[in-house]
């Protein structure tokens, strides 16, 4: 099929950016979305113009380093990555728009490629459970009731790709944040520090420059995991209880 | 401890054997001096770890923040290390090309992890874990550290429980164990399908407690361009910062080099885009010798190639081999017909017919050479790509219609929807289609017990080395090996060598930092100003094509030999006629593919030497010359029973190969049989 690509280009951080337009001619639809792009770079390296720059590692849903708003929707039409996404989700003669996450915590690196180390950061504050090496107990001497665990495995899924924050309204990361807080917050082990690492993580998250939450959903509608969205009224308990606790 | 399915070595050689003139490899290489295992420690294989534990010198802690380590990479292996370091209290700073720690492809990992808990009470045991790694490598690993391995392997599942891994459970609490790859017990820990995912983010933020508390530098969106060694020690890199373009130094008493394996030689692999072998490479060059380069891990159950797009591969659980049956056409002219129009009497189910015993349960290599022998005689299904088909049906018509629909679900769902994904097409009424892809290599740098390479303070972890899995890697061992080197062994051994230090501090004008600074720069230089006509990523198809054709599923000789001259002209070709645009001084992915494409040729040619001087065929590494009869893999454990260490001898010159006889005190050397 042939495709008229509309594609957001950002020479660096400081430098502002503009929407440019390519035609690209025989895509298969068998090709993900990613290997569409890759056939466009190969065509703009042989015409002499600089490739455009997007991440993407793994390339099969897990990495989460893949990320562009596709027509407005974080990661295309699909509930999926934008590595899993295929052309066949396209018809011929399509226009697509293609633009890096939007958020202003998220700064442009450069084109497609955005600075998601807010993420990091969050986690150092508390996404953790501390215990040094050499140190931990027999694996079974504490158990964890079944639905428990699987509810922590549903929700430790995420991928930190960061679709929720470009999907959401407020720019809020708190499908991410609650995602690590109800993980670790279901376990025994997570309980010593549960009180500590809400409160800590929402203050980086608001320091980051992140919005609040006003449950609207988008993010849960994005996200490639399906993260559930009673994960931040789990993150809003666990930060009341905190506080309640004089946190 | 004896298995049903295998036969003493003397046994099966008398079927096959070597005649006189056999080093395929003469003129290639320069034979080299034995290479010697100096901390290999002795006594009682079960003793050694204890014993080398005690031995190992120990760092006052007051000394530990006086002690700089660099860590290059953050999957399981490096990541672990760097948390274990620095909670230790030692200077840890810690380098990944991706933008955070978290993306590292350990994280792809599906099935699970290894451990001799022997929580089952099915007889599993350290030793019977110790047993079944030594010869699922084919007896080409060396003993010692196999053992350590599954030693260690309890300590793993303790730790990421303790982190809050969240586990398979069973319904009173425990954890949920299943068996995996054929072994006779159930020892494999899992998080669904996604238990690499599970155990990264477990080490990742245990690592992100350590940059919190000031004992681990983050340097995300770096590569390492090249190793600096001053006095014959390792003592830092230099790496790019990927968003500036600057060139940086970085000095430290020890390097750890955790950056995984290079099966993206192949171009097309299951391995993640960025995977490359540039800072092995570049330490390879240094001096660390690349030990076995040639063992590479094929999986049968992978999503065949749809055309020259065609930008990774992705791997299926090889769990659908227990109920999918697989098979070709009879006829060529039957390949592009609706598999379901191809009536019982045309279908040639060419595993179950050739191994009626195993069926289409034989092991991952058997699986994978068939597959390419019914598609180069024409009979592959699928899409034709450079004129050939290259798929093999996967067929659960019967499955389903033994055990319902329903239960093919519960039991394959996630696998079936993955696949309805990728190919568009509904495996539930139209059979999968399956292809062979690289998804492993056991090859890497060399080191001895300690993990230490042959550079003095240079280590190397995980994937990156070569020292676990020997010739084959048997399933849910990486994730095991990566976290018990990062968690348990190194943090042991690191410190006897760092007991010496601090070194004497490194100026940035040192000669040695002048060098390898100058290196790095002309490199660069050189593929910005080529300004030729091919992109970087069409030499690499070309490199993976070479590679796949030549030294995969099968080498030979001849094969071997003409992907040598292949590779040689298309790597001058490649430094003549490379277009690499855009500036130094910015985001550039041309220019950092250029890199690694450039190391890739340089592995390559080594890779075929490599192949070529190991006329046998053993684990993940078949020599057409090698075969029994009935086509199976022949050793030749007289002739080959050691480690191939590759030294650079420099750009042009033959490698110098060391070899490491292999010697097995506690266990007996055996011959496979699948029939």
């Amino acid at each position: 099929m042939n495709l008229t690509l509309k594609i957001w280009r950002q020479q660096d951080a400081s430098t502002p950016g503009a929407m440019h337009t390519y035609q690209l001619a025989d895509v298969s639809p068998d090709m993900s979305f990613l290997e569409m792009l890759d056939v466009l770079n190969e065509q703009l390296n042989a015409e002499g113009e600089e490739p455009i720059a997007f991440d993407s590692d793994c390339r099969e849903g897990i990495c989460g380093m893949c990320g562009l708003m596709i027509n407005g929707d974080a990661h295309g039409p699909e509930v999926t990555t934008t590595c899993q996404l295929h052309m066949r989700s396209f018809s011929d003669g399509e226009t697509i728009t293609i633009e890096p996450w939007r958020s202003d915590a998220f700064p442009v690196i450069k084109d497609l490629v955005v600075d998601r180390s807010a993420f990091d950061r969050i986690i150092q504050q508390g996404g953790f459970i501390s215990v040094n090496t050499g140190s931990a107990p027999e694996a079974h001497s504490v158990p964890v009731p079944k639905d428990d665990a699987d509810r922590a495995f549903n929700v430790a899924t995420c991928i930190g790709c960061g679709a929720c924050v470009a999907a959401c309204p407020n720019g809020s990361a708190s499908l991410f944040m609650g995602a690590k807080i109800t993980h670790l917050g279901l376990l025994p082990q997570g309980q010593p520090e549960r009180d500590e690492r809400v409160v800590n993580m929402v203050a980086q998250h608001d320091h980051e420059g992140f919005g609040g939450c006003t449950n609207i959903g988008e993010c849960t509608a994005a996200c490639p995991k399906e993260i559930p969205l009673d994960v931040i009224s789990q993150l809003n308990k666990d930060l009341r209880t905190a506080i309640k606790h004089g946190h | 401890m004896d298995m049903p399915d295998t036969v003493t070595s003397t046994e099966a050689s008398a079927s096959g054997s070597l005649d006189g003139d056999y080093d395929d490899a003469a003129g290639y290489y320069t034979p080299g001096s034995p290479l010697v295992d100096a901390k290999a420690p002795e006594g009682p294989i079960a003793e050694r770890w204890q014993n080398r534990k005690f031995e190992a010198r120990l760092v006052n802690p007051a000394n530990r923040r006086k002690l700089d380590i660099i860590i290059v990479g953050t999957g399981l292996a490096g990541a672990s290390a760097a948390a274990t370091l620095g909670e230790a209290g030692y200077n840890v700073k810690t380098f990944c090309y991706q933008d955070s720690p978290r993306r590292a492809h350990s994280i792809a990992a599906q099935g699970g992890i290894n451990a001799a808990k022997n929580y089952k009470e099915d007889g599993d045991s350290v030793h019977r874990l110790f047993y079944d790694t030594v010869k699922g490598g084919d007896y080409r690993s060396r003993e010692s550290n196999v053992y350590r391995l599954a030693e260690v392997s309890t300590n793993i599942i303790d730790q990421c429980v303790a982190q809050g891994v969240p586990f398979a459970r069973e319904y009173g609490g425990l954890l949920d164990n299943r068996s995996f790859g054929g072994v006779q017990v159930s020892r494999t820990f899992y998080a669904r399908g996604q238990t690499g995912q599970q155990l990264l983010i477990g080490a990742y933020q245990a690592l992100e407690r350590q940059v919190a508390a000031g004992t681990v530098s983050m340097f995300s969106r770096h590569e390492m361009l090249e190793l600096i060694v001053v006095d014959g020690k390792a003592r830092g890199i230099i790496a790019r910062d990927m968003i500036t373009g600057e060139i940086q130094t970085h000095v430290a008493d020890v390097v750890v080099l955790a950056s995984g394996g290079y099966g993206n030689v192949f171009y097309l692999s299951t391995n993640a885009m960025g995977s490359n072998v540039t800072a092995a490479w570049r330490a390879h060059r240094k001096g660390a010798y690349m030990a076995n380069p040639c063992y590479t891990q094929i999986h049968p159950t992978c999503i065949p190639v749809t055309g020259t797009h065609q930008s990774k591969l992705t791997l299926m659980s090889e769990s659908l081999r227990n109920d999918g049956r697989i098979w070709v056409p009879k006829n060529q002219a039957d390949c592009d017909k609706d598999p379901r129009d191809i009536p019982e009497e045309d279908r040639d189910y060419y595993l179950e017919r050739i191994y009626p015993s195993f069926g289409n349960l034989v092991p991952r290599d058997i699986a994978s050479r068939a597959a390419k022998y019914q598609c180069d005689d024409g009979r592959g299904v699928g899409p034709e790509v450079d004129g050939v088909r290259r798929g093999v049906y996967l067929d659960f018509a019967d499955a389903i219609a033994r055990l319902g629909r329903d239960s093919v679900e519960a039991k394959y769902g996630n696998l079936f929807d993955m696949y309805a994904r990728i190919t568009g097409e509904d495996p539930y009424s139209v059979p999968m289609r399956i292809y062979p892809a690289v998804h492993y290599v056991m090859g890497g740098l060399w080191v001895d017990y300690d993990l230490q390479s042959t550079i003095p303070g240079l280590f190397v972890t995980g994937e990156a080395n070569f020292s676990d899995h020997g010739a084959n890697r048997l399933g849910a061992s990486a994730l095991m090996q990566g976290l018990a080197d990062g968690y348990f062994v190194l943090p042991h051994t690191i410190r006897d060598y760092l007991a010496d230090g601090p070194f004497e501090p490194i100026a940035e004008d040192h000669p040695a930092v002048v060098e390898a600074q100058e290196s790095v720069k002309g490199r660069i230089e050189h593929f910005l100003t080529v300004n030729g006509e091919r992109s970087v990523d069409s030499y690499h198809r070309e490199l993976g094509n070479i590679m796949w054709e030549y030294c995969g599923m099968e080498r030979t000789e001849t094969g071997l030999k003409k992907a040598i001259d292949l590779i040689r002209s298309l790597k001058d070709d490649f430094y003549r006629n490379v277009k690499v645009l855009g500036g130094a001084e910015t985001l550039n992915q041309s220019l950092e593919k250029a890199g690694r494409v450039a190391d890739f040729f340089e592995l390559g040619e080594l890779m075929c030497i490599d192949a070529l001087n190991r006329r046998e065929s053993c684990g993940g590494h078949f020599r057409g010359e090698s075969q029994t009869e009935d086509g199976e893999a022949l050793r030749h454990d007289e002739e080959y029973a050691y480690v191939s260490a590759w030294e650079w001898a420099g750009d042009d010159a033959a490698p110098v190969l060391h070899k490491e006889d292999l010697v097995y005190t506690a266990i007996e050397m055996k011959q496979r049989s699948y029939k």
